[in-house]
């Protein structure tokens, strides 16, 4: 482990006090743009966690939805304030992903991802026969209180705003920290070699165990954040099959480098499809495949490889003018 | 996030808020009102339900920005004032949808919302349409949660045409008054979704009353939505004890069904009550089967060719001319929600003295009584913001001459017979045994 | 249970699992021999159903003529446009696109058609429009039969036919000749085969168009009993991964008996317990992954140290 403050750290806390201060002069549907970006953007650091031991799951729907009705049903028992809504959608989304992960742990690759699948395509099925929870029609959100707080109806999104902004800082930090710490790092070797891995006395399925939980949880923090942005949860856009691709389409976006990265990475694919569905309202889907294909084409690695390959650019410049290149 | 990333959305933020200030001035020059209009234009309900009603509200919105209209609609404009239409798709589901009405008030500024076809996009959209305190006119979608559950107190948004209880009480009475004693049983092949379940449930309830001899399959079919392909579905149907088989089918669903059941033989073994049968049966024409109940929700579409009013043969005549095609109900159910706005403004308009604010528009529509295509609508329940009409039900017949689906042996249902009285839950009503009716 | 029911299960099952088969096979093709899950998959099978209902309703829905003849010439339509379909959508995705992709993460494949299918599933839109599309003519021509007081329609049954004998020739093709000898020596290790002096750049492009070929295929022979329209395809992708996963990726053999557990399970659902429909599908793939990951039928690989 090498400083907990690093350049990362640094970066988050910035964009923090950044969106705090934005929250001052966003008009209301950047706003709500900026909620969905945050949602996604947590579930995408899921999957990035995941990402990082070769993992991909094309079901981190099941985790989101989960979340998202959770905030549903707590609300029906009377639970209506934020913070008890996502240590709810939090914890059951995680347990459920504590429990699949004994069962999923074991599998890799395509397998993995396609046994996701099957089981948020389960989950589908169930939530569309629940006619108490309004089958796919979907069940309505309450505003919620914020620690017994009850904003006026002007301040109720800023001040949801912020606290989603919060709770994905929390999320980026602590994936951060957790990627750097050595279980963190000892799952990239299982994604090189896992039974080298094994050799060196780890056990990789308890690694990956402890990801799938944490990703699981982080999923349901973003479906918790996505109920209260749109005040609406239903099956088909919480739950199908495409909306894991979404997420998924939001990390190869992004790129696997930096957890910051995912959420600029949901904000551009907010962008896209907002634009893509104002200027182009009949194709796109075009647009937003086109805009993938050129992505994986040209960016293999996402938008955060735009950074690196302008640094490498600067130190290779440096590099000639005589100055020795930074060693990170 | 970085520094970099809060740049690019500050500039991003300038550029949006440049667009948004340089639209607004735009729209205080040119004097409009700015509607939105979601309907299906890409997927699986766009061909059944999406086009027709996008038709249907560029038609009747020309008519209104022209002063085309037969009284009392013959004056241009909302208010004065010309119609800039907005239709963008309602695909993708809840939370886009969701997102898209925050982009169309906040960003594009519209004025009012007039359509939405998914009974899930009504449900997704009426709280945030609230919360936004924009007019909002649902035209298509059905499910009765909207007033019932989930606003029940509602303020901005209507709905000018009947909920789906209604079509499926209509659908039982219909049975009731023709063939009360041959009905042995009733089996049923709806979608596995929300429209679906609830379809079955309401018309299930009120046979319950209405023929309680009757009973219904133990085995209702729910094959998944857009599957396509129904064989084994058939084979049960054909195999059930019923006689009787009700569908809320719609769109492409439906006509796959219509070509395997016919293949098959099923129409000739039982009869079908098709509740929103009329969406296909003009585009299947002569292979749309004959001798079966197909429902519209109210008066329109095919049961409302014939009619003289002077609105519906402008609506019919001037929709064959631009299209080619006979109007079908949700394309009158699109116009009529305009015509329920132009009601409202035009109105509010008069007693205001000058452009009416929202509030006002929304004061006059609130519990009012307008002439529609056919006979008029009676925002009757919840409130005043749930429209109650009339229901027809008949039997499919084709005729030669015109060339086009034609209905027989119709009955008309007054408002207050196939609509629980206000106040009144629906289900709550279907199962007290519909108490409160007047037929 | 009585006797007549199991048989009508028995056969509504078998016209379904050969529904599945029909729609599974292209993606088990590819993903056997290339390992790529092919989501543009569900646009062949858009375009093959596009293909054929338009032509059918441009030359055949109305034609006067002998039943006969206009079958065949449907049944001309069905194939000549899909092959068509085959080479050029095949050579399209395979030059195009995942030429460049094969060097790279399982993934990111996936998602790159992925992407590839929702380009295609807009051009569908671009070429053909909203209006959905009928071509039932081919349907009514070929009639019906009855079984056990049932009446069902000839042309499902033609379509148990064509899938086994889809089957069979993909299984001759592979272990009979000397095509598929080379395609197994890929298949079981593309670099080896690459330093044999095979041509694997070929052997791909001709798998592709070959499984291009067979999902517009199960598109085209469907278009007579569906509603062509858009949106069809989404519903087929995962329908046929469902199949695929249980029978075992990449087996032909397993796509087989993968549709047939599947369709069955699902018409004795539909008979006995139509509540439970939904799920049939989705559980069977669950249950199958758990107790055998590798599906079914998968082919033996070799484990890489």
């Amino acid at each position: 482990m090498t400083r907990l403050f690093d350049k990362t750290f640094w970066g988050l806390t910035i964009g923090l006090v950044a969106l705090f201060a934005l929250n001052f002069l966003l008009e209301e549907w950047m706003r709500s743009i900026g909620l969905q970006s945050l949602s996604r953007g947590c579930v995408a650091i899921g999957l990035l966690v995941l990402w990082r031991t070769g993992l991909v799951s094309f079901g981190h729907a099941l985790f989101f939805g989960f979340g998202a009705y959770t905030v549903a049903m707590l609300q029906i028992i009377g639970v209506n304030d934020i913070i008890l809504l996502l240590i709810g959608g939090c914890a059951t989304a995680g347990l459920l992903a504590l429990v699949l992960g004994f069962l999923l742990r074991q599998y890799r690759a395509i397998f993995f991802a396609l046994l996701n699948m099957a089981f948020s395509m389960i989950l589908y099925g169930v939530l569309a026969k629940v006619e108490a929870l309004g089958s796919t029609d979907g069940i309505g959100i309450n505003q919620v209180s914020f620690f017994g707080f009850v904003p006026s109806d002007d301040s109720y999104r800023p001040t949801l705003f912020i606290f989603a902004v919060i709770f994905a800082y929390i999320a980026a930090v602590g994936s951060h920290w957790y990627l750097k710490s050595t279980l963190g790092l000892m799952t990239m070797a299982v994604r090189e070699n896992e039974i080298r891995v094994e050799y060196l006395g780890y056990s990789a399925e308890k690694a990956i165990h402890i990801k799938y939980v944490l990703s699981g949880v982080l999923a349901g923090m973003g479906g918790v954040i996505m109920a209260l942005t749109i005040g609406h949860v239903d099956p088909d856009s919480m739950v199908y099959w495409t909306v894991s691709g979404d997420f998924v389409f939001i990390t190869i976006l992004a790129g696997t480098g930096n957890v910051g990265a995912t959420f600029i990475g949901a904000l551009v694919y907010e962008l896209l499809r907002t634009y893509a569905f104002e200027f182009a309202p009949e194709i796109w889907q075009l647009i937003l495949g086109g805009s993938l294909l050129l992505i994986i084409m040209f960016l293999p690695d996402g938008l955060w490889s735009i950074r690196s390959e302008w640094r490498n650019r600067r130190a290779l410049a440096a590099a000639k003018s005589g100055d020795a290149p930074a060693g990170e | 996030m970085t520094l970099g990333t809060t740049k690019t959305t500050l500039r991003l933020v300038g550029a949006a808020v440049a667009g948004a200030v340089a639209l607004g001035g735009g729209t205080a020059l040119a004097q409009t009102v700015k509607i939105g209009t979601p309907s299906f234009l890409t997927g699986a309900a766009a061909p059944a339900f999406g086009i027709p009603a996008k038709k249907g509200a560029e038609l009747i919105v020309r008519g209104i920005n022209n002063g085309e209209l037969p009284a009392p609609y013959n004056n241009s404009g909302l208010a004065g004032r010309q119609i800039e239409l907005l239709v963008y798709d309602e695909a993708g589901g809840g939370t886009k949808q969701v997102t898209e009405l925050r982009n169309k008030v906040q960003k594009d500024n519209v004025d009012a919302i007039i359509g939405i076809i998914s009974s899930g996009t009504c449900a997704a959209l009426t709280k945030v349409a609230e919360e936004l305190k924009v007019l909002t006119i649902q035209t298509v979608c059905g499910t009765p949660r909207v007033f019932e559950e989930i606003n029940k107190d509602p303020k901005y948004v209507f709905r000018t045409i009947n909920h789906a209880t209604a079509n499926n009480v209509s659908a039982a009475r219909y049975l009731a008054a023709k063939m009360k004693d041959k009905v042995k049983g009733f089996a049923g092949i709806n979608q596995n979704y929300a429209w679906g379940q609830d379809s079955w449930r309401d018309f299930e309830l009120a046979m319950k009353t209405l023929i309680p001899a009757a009973k219904a399959s133990t085995k209702p079919q729910f094959p998944k939505l857009f599957s396509g392909q129904y064989g084994t579905e058939i084979s049960a149907l054909s195999r059930s004890r019923e006689n009787i088989v009700h569908s809320s089918f719609w769109g492409g669903d439906l006509e796959a069904f219509i070509g395997q059941a016919s293949a098959r033989g099923l129409f000739k073994r039982k009869a079908f009550v098709l509740t929103v049968g009329e969406t296909v049966a003009y585009r299947l024409g002569k292979k749309f089967p004959q001798g079966i109940m197909a429902g519209t929700r109210g008066p329109y579409g095919m049961y409302v060719v014939d009619d003289q009013t002077p609105l519906n043969q402008w609506f019919q005549r001037e929709y064959r001319k631009a299209y080619g095609s006979p109007p079908s109900q949700p394309a009158y159910q699109y116009a009529q929600g305009f015509l329920a706005a132009k009601y409202a403004y035009d109105k509010a308009a008069k007693a205001a003295g000058k452009f009416p604010s929202t509030d006002q528009v929304i004061a006059e529509l609130r519990g009012a009584t307008f002439p529609t295509f056919v006979g008029n609508v009676k925002m009757g329940l919840s409130k005043g913001h749930q429209a109650i009409t009339d229901d027809r039900w008949g039997v499919t017949a084709w005729d030669e001459k015109r060339g086009e689906v034609v209905v027989k042996d119709v009955v008309v249902f007054p408002p207050e017979c196939v609509n629980p009285p206000d106040g009144v839950g629906s289900i709550e009503w279907l199962k007290g045994g519909m108490k409160g009716a007047s037929c | 249970m009585d006797f007549e029911l199991l048989l009508v299960i028995l056969v509504d099952g078998l016209v379904y699992s050969s529904y599945l088969f029909l729609v599974a096979v292209g993606l088990t093709v590819i993903f056997g021999v290339q390992k790529v899950l092919n989501v543009t998959h569900g646009a062949f099978y858009s375009f093959g159903a596009y293909l054929t209902a338009y032509l059918i309703g441009l030359w055949i829905n109305d034609a006067e003529g002998g039943a006969f003849e206009l079958l065949a010439f449907s049944l001309a339509v069905i194939l000549i446009g899909s092959v068509f379909l085959g080479i050029v959508l095949g050579v399209l995705i395979e030059r195009g696109l995942l030429k460049f992709l094969y060097t790279r993460d399982e993934h990111i494949v996936v998602l790159a058609t992925f992407a590839g299918f929702l380009v295609l599933e807009d051009v569908i839109l671009l070429i053909w429009g909203t209006d959905p599309y009928l071509a039932f003519r081919p349907l009514e021509l070929m009639g019906s039969s009855e079984i056990t007081g049932l009446i069902f329609d000839n042309y499902t049954f033609t379509m148990i036919g064509l899938s086994f004998l889809v089957a069979f020739v993909l299984w001759y093709g592979l272990n009979r000749t000397q095509f598929g000898k080379v395609l197994l020596a890929v298949i079981f290790d593309r670099e080896v085969s690459m330093a044999m002096g095979i041509n694997v750049t070929k052997i791909f492009l001709i798998t592709f168009m070959i499984g291009t070929f067979l999902g517009a295929l199960g598109g085209a022979y469907h278009a007579p009993i569906i509603s062509v329209q858009p949106g069809i395809g989404v519903e087929v992708i995962v329908l046929a991964f469902a199949v695929v996963v249980i029978g075992g990726m990449g087996s032909i053999p397993g796509a087989l008996i993968g549709a047939i557990v599947v369709g069955l399970s699902r018409a004795a659902a539909v008979h006995l317990y139509p509540e439970l429909e939904l799920f049939v599908i989705y559980a069977i793939m669950a249950l199958v992954l758990i107790f055998r990951p590798e599906g079914l039928f998968a082919p033996i690989q070799a484990r890489k140290i």
